[in-house]
């Protein structure tokens, strides 16, 4: 499943990178909980996660994560997009809550990395 | 690649949205040396962890990472409060870091676990009151 095809079916805003909207993902993590993520997230493209401060952006970064998203309508601030766009990691920013937006990726067959 | 290079880098431990431009510096020198993408997790992962480590609990420190021909060896020095029962904090889910920085993501008791499980040495010296010394060594 692309990234664009991401957005589409959680709505979700593009808050960076729409123009990576063709890369592919299969396997995503989520957790609010970023030494989790760093444990166990290693085959996983995509972050799904409610937890909103740099440190997210970081840990993406670590496991070479291509596309954050952010769950109950958190938003990042303007120091998170920036570091996201300096590391080419695209940000998408959903309503959904986590369990609703993990079951809509999954119905659409991406699977968990872990 | 030849001689040795060696990375030094001073961790802030006042600021935790920086924690960890060290670790995304590592890593960037890394991919620029050609080193194996999965070889560059490990020790982003590990040093990450490590980062997050000295400025949550030891009011930041000194990294020095350096690259050999066989193996990229991380060296995390601080003089913060030290590990009272490295045994302990070795298992999965045992904290002693607070609430607040729980709120903040990490403090789930994964850091020096991780650490040891991205890595192929890690070794601990810690002195009480004195600080703390984590070499991590991950093979080429």
């Amino acid at each position: 499943m692309t990234i664009g095809e991401i957005q589409r079916v959680l709505d979700a805003q593009f808050l960076y990178g729409e123009e990576l909207s063709d890369l592919d993902a299969d396997f995503v993590f989520s957790a609010d909980m970023m030494s989790d993520v760093l444990a166990y997230g290693e085959k996983c493209s995509i972050l799904m996660t409610g937890l909103c401060n740099s440190q997210v952006v970081r840990t993406a970064e670590m496991l070479d994560i291509v596309c954050i998203i952010f769950v109950r309508g958190k938003m990042p601030d303007a120091n998170m997009l920036s570091l996201a766009m300096s590391k080419g990691i695209a940000i998408l920013a959903t309503k959904h809550f986590m369990f609703t937006a993990c079951g809509i990726l999954y119905e659409h067959g991406l699977r968990g990395g872990a | 690649m030849g001689d040795q290079l060696i990375f030094t880098y001073i961790v802030d431990g006042d600021d935790f949205t920086r924690a960890g431009e060290a670790s995304s510096s590592v890593k960037n020198k890394l991919k620029m040396l050609g080193v194996d993408s999965d070889v560059i997790r490990k020790v982003a992962i590990a040093m990450y962890e490590g980062e997050i480590n000295m400025v949550i609990h030891a009011d930041g420190g000194t990294i020095t990472v350096s690259v050999s021909d066989d193996d990229i060896t991380m060296v995390l020095s601080d003089s913060g409060p030290g590990i009272p029962d490295i045994e302990k904090a070795m298992q999965e889910g045992y904290s002693t870091a607070k609430e607040e920085v729980r709120s903040l993501g990490f403090g789930a008791g994964m850091g020096l676990p991780n650490m040891k499980r991205f890595t192929d040495e890690m070794n601990i010296d810690t002195v009480i009151g004195q600080g703390t010394t984590i070499t991590m060594k991950v093979y080429l």
